[in-house]
């Protein structure tokens, strides 16, 4: 049989699934007593015993010094200002993203510059943020609105042109005025798409998060991570890495689950 | 007394001529089917009586009106496909026809008994009661149709314009669509402009039947000539001409 004709059972697409955990993990292992062998004091590649112990502390032991659980707080916070961000984000990218490809005016004006726009490399003018935004939340908030913003019209825009003219015309001959169509046959239409583009672009606002927060701040996940780095501390950046990750994921896996369920015309292209 | 005017339309797409010179007039609820070669300009021509498109020259009026700038209440349509609204259910769909046309395209609160309830008469008037929940995805085509006509009649247009709108059934389905057709006609006295590719569905469900083609055949170019009505059949009792009397049998005639 072809090779693209065999496909693995239950039970082995899950083991299949789990190997390359497993493999990673196995790896890490290895790499991590080998080193401490050599060097008991190894601070590169901790035990994986050392990590779960550290990752206790940082989960439930407050600061010494400011008696709070740093974790939880870096966590809150980073998180709202990733919300923020991709929320602003997201409702430009809508507002634009309609206008744009409703209204002929609206592109002429928007498409150059949202693609030109789109290439400035976000990173570039955080500094320039920083100057205009100074240091506080507004400028961290930014970087993500600008980071993502652009990719977000251009994706929106291009979808509300994807809708059959027919449906548009139809539309038109029910009596619908355009504000009608942004609002009952484009916008509508445009949420499970919102949804799948602001899952693409999570990815690149954690970076510009972790970035932000790396450069200015005094609290937050990325923060505390370039914070220990300097004492070396590979259990602590290793659990916050984890940790991040886990959110990454839960969020993507809550909005596609959100989309599922709330737009139930739109099938299986999620 | 005509109802759609149609004077000496030409269109062309850059230096393509498509269109050209096509004059008619069509009375009120007649049933209008239009033939033609594949890209002979059909769609343009069904375009052009929706003023999605202007014409290069010429004009179309409905009932004396001066010429549409755009799409609008009075012009219903179904197309092949796409007809219907995706994200809506069945029944938000024929409700579209009456919430469209306000002001945010949402009926208030008090309107909306009433509507539904209409809404419901007119799917149960095309066989769509039991769907009335489901999106129009879980539908067969033929449903979809269906319902992109009841939608589009809900809306009272004053003609109706159909592209190949049984194009995409299978023979069995089209036959019960030409059924539905046919009564619904019968209960509006609608004016209708059907594209079709069908011969005789053309026949069967017209009263004219327009055959669009080129007049002239440029052996060098054959493509700066558009396309006119070339032949406009009566289709009436079977495309069979003068099956009706018009005198008056039973009264003497003077020597
Ligand atoms: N917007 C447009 N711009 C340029 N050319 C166009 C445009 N729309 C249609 N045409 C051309 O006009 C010609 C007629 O198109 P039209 O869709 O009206 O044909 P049709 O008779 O409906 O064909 P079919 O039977 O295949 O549906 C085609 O050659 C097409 O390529
Ligand atoms: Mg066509």
């Amino acid at each position: 049989m072809r090779l693209i004709n065999q496909k693995p059972g239950r039970v082995l697409a899950l083991f299949l699934a789990i190997l390359p955990f497993l493999a990673v993990l196995l790896a890490y292992k290895m790499g991590s007593d080998a080193r401490l062998a050599v060097n008991p004091s190894d601070k590169l590649l901790p035990a994986i015993s050392t990590i779960v112990d550290t990752a206790e502390r940082l989960f439930t032991q407050p600061d010494r010094r400011s008696g709070r659980i740093l974790l939880w707080h870096d966590t809150a916070i980073s998180l709202q200002r990733l919300a923020l961000g991709t929320g602003i984000a997201a409702l430009g990218g809508l507002a634009f993203g309609l206008a744009i490809g409703l209204l002929p005016h609206a592109r002429s004006t928007l498409s150059g510059f949202v693609s030109v726009a789109s290439m400035v490399p976000p990173l570039a003018i955080l500094p320039i943020l920083f100057i205009v935004f100074g240091l506080g939340e507004t400028s961290k908030v930014m970087l993500i609105v600008i980071g993502i913003m652009p990719f977000l019209i251009r994706d929106l825009s291009q979808r509300v042109l994807d809708i059959p003219h027919e449906q548009i015309i139809k539309a038109q001959t029910l009596g619908a005025s355009t504000g009608v169509i942004a609002l009952r046959v484009a916008l509508p239409q445009l949420m499970p798409n919102l949804i799948q583009s602001v899952r693409l672009s999570l990815g690149p606002a954690w970076l510009f998060l972790i970035a932000a927060e790396a450069i200015a701040s005094d609290l937050g996940l990325g923060y505390r991570i370039f914070l220990v780095r300097r004492y070396l501390a590979m259990d602590v950046i290793l659990t916050y890495v984890i940790w991040i990750t886990l959110l990454a994921f839960v969020i993507d896996w809550a909005l596609k689950q959100t989309a599922r369920k709330a737009f139930p015309w739109s099938g299986e292209a999620l | 007394m005509s109802f759609v005017t149609i004077d000496n339309i030409f269109q062309s797409y850059g230096p393509r001529p498509i269109l050209e010179r096509v004059s008619t007039s069509v009375d009120e609820g007649e049933f209008i089917s239009i033939v033609g070669a594949s890209g002979c300009g059909k769609s343009t021509f069904l375009r052009l009586l929706l003023a999605e498109e202007q014409p290069t020259r010429g004009e179309i009026r409905i009932d004396g009106n001066p010429p549409a700038r755009e799409p609008g209440i009075e012009r219903g349509v179904v197309f092949q496909r796409y007809s219907v609204f995706p994200h809506m259910t069945v029944m938000d769909n024929v409700l579209a026809a009456e919430s469209f046309g306000t002001r945010f395209g949402f009926l208030p609160r008090k309107a909306r008994k009433g509507a539904r309830d209409r809404a419901m008469a007119t799917l149960d008037r095309i066989g769509l009661a039991h769907a009335a929940d489901l999106y129009p995805t879980a539908l067969s085509g033929g449903m979809q149709q269906r319902l992109a006509i009841g939608q589009a009649l809900t809306a009272t247009p004053r003609i109706l314009l159909l592209d190949e709108p049984f194009g995409a059934l299978d023979p069995g389905t089209r036959l019960q669509m030409h059924d539905f057709l046919m009564e619904l006609r019968e209960e509006t006295g609608m004016t209708v402009f059907m594209v079709t590719h069908d011969l005789d569905e053309g026949f069967k469900l017209g009263d004219r039947v327009l055959v669009f083609d080129k007049p002239r055949w440029d052996p060098t170019d054959p493509d700066i000539i558009g396309a006119t009505i070339t032949y406009d059949f009566d289709a009436r009792n079977g495309g069979i001409p003068f099956q009706t009397i018009k005198e008056e049998t039973h009264v003497l005639h003077p020597a």
